[in-house]
């Protein structure tokens, strides 16, 4: 630790001291530091413990207490671990488990913190000390020696010579990952195409609306006006990837009063009095599009907001999302049953690149 | 230097024992003629920790991790990471017969079947809470002070990959229960993929094994959760930690305390005393926590079903920002262009919360490109020394908020009976404007706090004891600091901006004007600190006398060298 006249090292670095006032920076920046001079440490003020044997006495005892108290935690811990068996289901000894295991092990914890730092601040010297420091950068005979290790590694093996093989062995080094990257294909599944999967839903002609989650079909004559219904493709729930088709199939469907519908000239016919269905995957991003409110007849997205008016073919009248909810074009088969007369005519739920 | 120790005393305590020190004696020469660790104690044993309660908050965070990682490896043992459907048989009853995943099952298992578990799987997440809590507040705390300044602007930037490798461990973990809000939260992240130009469609597709939520996710999130990004973690830790080593501590000014050298406590046994205990402590709180405080009550949500309402979901309050940036984008920004769909919704709140995170992993390499400063500085500012970056600061905190706040705009409007559509306004001007307001205001305060500093310097402080003059008048009595309190207020630089001067082709770039311009605006209104002329000025009466330099005046500084009386 002797050698602390840093020589001939960056002199703004090595000038860099505090008492030393002024400097030069790289860019011609002055610096002004005060003048004042450093006062050095103050002298070294004794705590009650040092001046008083009876309250480091104290201290002491305070110290080995909080150690005891913490083995007390830890048995009150076990204890409690055992006073309080769960596996009966009931939701109070579930609780008491958690909570008296909890507090037994946070005495533990306590008691053992409370007693170190009590120990370090009353009872251990705390006379502070000094370490010098250095400036980061090596010396200039070590920087000059690793220098010197590189040429002669250079030399000895002519990598800065010997270009041919230089660069043949950067080509070798960027090629051999990417099999490897290659192999990431096969993260998703190699026989199927995500944006055709996107495209389509379970939706077809014919299908019946049923409702979500029981699946049962609903009749048009069900739905009353104002009333709004969470609807699942009949045959989802038997679907092995229920959760995939669940999560593009989900339709909300409502129905308003017929003349309060302004209905494009295109869709004429893709809704049964006033019975409507539109795609619940909001546009943004994709979360179940699920408050309805019927006076205004919006729906809103819990998600980030978005929220769509029925009554304009649920385009957007506010939050981030940007396209309508997709429409699910309906009809009534013979047996009065709300079906599907289609799929939908364009992919639901969140936008992506090959979209359109 | 009376009251230090000096650390090469310590050289001669060593743990390694001469023969025959009894049986610690005996173990330590075999572990030392073994592993040279006598070296390491030697070298690390007495090393000095400077103290300050703002110093503790990294601490923290370390020790979280530590809570993170037993409680963790705890959890490990019981949970299924697989979305295989099965039927929950559990002790929980109002779920008996769900369908659900195994993954869920085996959560709901550990809180309700396995003893202790849902203690553990609360102390987990509480310490996942606070882990991230503190590295934020570290953060700041480094940000503030300037500790990140040369030569630890480096150091800086791997905290900067742990913070982020953080809030990664956070989203992946909260999305393993696959309980209703982690399905809807990873339903987000697919959305926002998908949004992305050129590779969104396929990287979702391969993220998730095909459709979205598809039975591959859980699995893959978990390899992330418990194996590769703890793996990173810790490298990187580590790496933080031997370059605090390295660099040794920064530390605030005061007496005896320079830029050469550092004071506090050594090791062993103050330092080590203190940290150690420091850690249960952190432990005893998070384990109060979770006894008395439910954290992700899954089984009140449910499996995932990607249909069910679930009005006022909220995202860990850490991914908030993100959320609430995808809530403040205008409306109307998605359009169809050659031949594509491009999501400007998605893309603009995406780049810009990749460019914040990268402002704040660069700022230490820009702030010393304005002030062309590149020395070393191991004594820290105080924040109201260095306005510009308090105040830029504020600025970011402000932005942040606003994001932050508005992720809760929902709850805002239902809670304070507002409409929507109101509060998504309010916070889309307060992301605006709300920066430029918080960084004038602090730099306002900076300054009054510097020339409040600069007052109590040279006239001393208000007593608050009156006293009536001979001639009739009242004064208050102004108390002078005493040298070592005067120190600390003193002890600061000040700078003069970069001057705008040609470079050796006698050429003046736009680049040159530009750091220039922005040396001048970081700069501006600073305040010196008080110099021994003013002081004895102020004071009239011969103080100690000064070390020979005088106050130099701030336009002869441009040729100086350096204050070379000490040489
Ligand atoms: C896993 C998370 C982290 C842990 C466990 C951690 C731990 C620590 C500890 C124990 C210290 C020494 C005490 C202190 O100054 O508080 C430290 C210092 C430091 N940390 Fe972190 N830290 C973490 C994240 C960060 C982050 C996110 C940043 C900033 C982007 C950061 C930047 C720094 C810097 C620059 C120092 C040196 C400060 C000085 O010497 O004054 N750390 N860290
Ligand atoms: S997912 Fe519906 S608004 Fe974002």
């Amino acid at each position: 630790m002797a050698h602390d006249e840093v020589s001939g090292i960056d002199s703004a670095a090595s000038d860099s001291s505090a008492v030393e006032t002024s400097h030069r920076t790289s860019a011609g920046t002055a610096v002004i530091g005060s003048d004042v001079e450093n006062p050095g440490e103050p002298p070294h003020r004794a705590r009650v413990t040092d001046l008083d044997p009876a309250k480091a006495k104290h201290a002491d005892r305070t110290v080995y207490t909080l150690f005891y108290l913490s083995i007390a935690g830890s048995i009150f811990a076990l204890a409690a671990y055992m006073a309080f068996p769960i596996e009966d289901g009931d939701p109070v000894a579930l609780r008491l488990n958690t909570l008296f295991i909890g507090l037994g092990s946070a005495l533990a914890l306590f008691g053992i913190g409370l007693a170190a730092v009590h120990w370090g601040k009353a009872l251990m010297v705390d006379k502070e000390g000094i370490d010098v420091r250095h400036p980061v950068r090596g010396t200039d005979e070590t920087r000059a020696r690793a220098v010197e290790i590189f040429d002669q590694a250079d030399k000895e093996s002519g990598f800065g010579r010997r270009t041919l093989i230089r660069n043949s062995l950067i080509g070798a080094i960027i090629a051999f990952p990417l099999p490897g990257l290659v192999l990431f294909r096969g993260l998703g599944p190699q026989d199927q195409d995500p944006v055709e999967l996107l495209s389509h839903t379970m939706w077809k002609k014919g299908s019946r609306l049923t409702l979500d989650p029981s699946g049962i079909p609903v009749r048009a004559s069900d739905i009353t006006i104002g009333s709004v219904f969470h609807i699942i493709p009949e045959g989802l729930n038997e679907r092995e990837d229920l959760l995939e088709q669940k999560a593009k199939a989900a339709v909300l469907l409502m129905r308003l009063d017929p003349a309060d519908l302004n209905i494009s000239p295109e869709r004429e016919g893709w809704s049964y009095d006033g019975i409507v269905a539109y795609s619940k995957i909001c546009t943004h991003v994709g979360c179940p599009v699920a408050l309805y409110e019927q006076q205004t007849h919006h729906l809103l997205c819990p998600c980030h907001q978005s929220t769509f008016d029925v009554v304009n073919e649920a385009k957007v009248i506010f939050g981030p999302a940007k396209r309508p909810l997709p429409q699910l074009p309906i009809e009534v088969d013979s047996e009065g049953y709300l079906v599907a007369q289609s799929d939908f005519h364009e992919p639901v739920g969140p936008s992506f690149w090959e979209r359109s | 230097m009376t009251s230090t120790i000096e650390r090469t005393e310590a050289a001669e305590s060593p743990a390694t024992p001469k023969k025959g020190g009894g049986i610690t004696g005996a173990a330590a020469n075999y572990l030392d003629e073994r592993t040279s660790i006598s070296a390491v104690v030697k070298e690390f044993g007495r090393k000095i920790f400077p103290d300050h309660w703002s110093f503790m908050l990294g601490e923290v965070a370390l020790y979280s991790f530590v809570v993170i990682i037993l409680s963790g490896t705890f959890l490990t043992f019981f949970f299924q990471a697989s979305m295989v459907e099965t039927h929950y048989e559990g002790a929980f009853v109002p779920l008996k017969g769900v369908e659900m995943s195994a993954a869920m099952d085996s959560a709901l298992h550990i809180s309700f079947d396995v003893r202790g578990g849902l203690l553990v799987r609360q102390i987990h997440h509480w310490a996942a809470l606070l882990f991230i809590a503190s590295i934020g507040l570290h953060m700041l705390r480094v940000f503030f002070t300037g500790a990140f300044r040369k030569p630890r602007e480096l150091n800086w930037m791997i905290g900067f990959v742990l913070f982020v490798l953080a809030m990664a461990e956070g989203f992946t973990g909260y999305s393993l229960p696959d309980d209703l809000l982690s399905g809807n939260g990873l339903r987000i992240i697919d959305g926002l993929i998908k949004g992305m130009p050129v590779i969104g469609t396929w990287t979702s597709f391969l993220l998730f094994g095909g459709e979205f939520p598809g039975t591959a996710i859980v699995g893959r999130l978990y390899t992330l959760h418990i194996l590769l990004l703890p793996a990173i973690l810790v490298a990187f830790l580590a790496l933080h930690l031997v370059f605090v080593v390295v660099h040794k501590h920064t530390q605030f000014a005061g007496p005896g305390r320079t830029e050469k050298n550092v004071i506090g406590y050594p090791i062993l046994p103050v330092y080590a005393a203190k940290a150690g205990g420091f850690f249960f402590l952190v432990f005893g709180v998070i384990a109060l926590m979770a006894s008395f405080f439910t954290i992700n009550p899954i089984w009140n949500y449910g499996p995932y079903d990607p249909s069910p309402v679930s009005a006022g979901t909220q995202p860990d309050w850490y991914i908030g920002f993100a959320d609430g940036a995808l809530r403040l984008i205008p409306p109307g920004l998605e359009f169809v262009w050659l031949n594509h769909t491009w999501s400007f919704n998605i893309i603009i709140p995406v780049i810009a919360l990749v460019l914040l995170l990268l402002f704040v992993a660069i700022y230490p390499f820009v702030e010393s490109w304005v002030t062309g400063d590149k020395r070393e500085h191991h004594i820290l500012d105080r924040p109201r020394n260095a306005p510009t970056r308090t105040a830029i600061g504020a600025a970011g905190v402000t932005f942040y908020a606003a994001l932050w706040a508005a992720a809760s705009s929902d709850l805002m409007a239902t809670h304070f009976q507002l409409s929507i559509e109101g509060v998504i306004h309010v916070v889309q001007a307060w992301a605006v404007l709300g920066p430029f307001i918080a960084y004038f205001i602090t730099k306002r305060v900076c300054i009054g706090l510097m020339k409040k500093d600069r007052e109590i310097v040279l006239h001393g402080y208000e007593s608050g004891r009156i006293v009536r003059l001979p001639g009739g008048e009242y004064i208050e009595v102004h108390e002078q600091l005493d040298d070592y309190e005067r120190w600390k207020l003193v002890d600061y630089e000040s700078f003069e901006p970069i001057m705008l001067r040609p470079n050796s082709n006698g050429k003046i770039t736009p680049v040159m004007r530009l750091r220039s311009a922005m040396s001048n605006w970081f700069f501006e209104d600073r305040i010196a600190p008080a110099s021994r002329a003013e002081l004895d000025a102020a004071h009239g009466h011969g103080h100690a006398p000064a070390v020979g330099t005088g106050s130099p005046a701030r336009g002869e500084l441009e040729d100086q060298t350096g204050g070379n009386t000490h040489h």
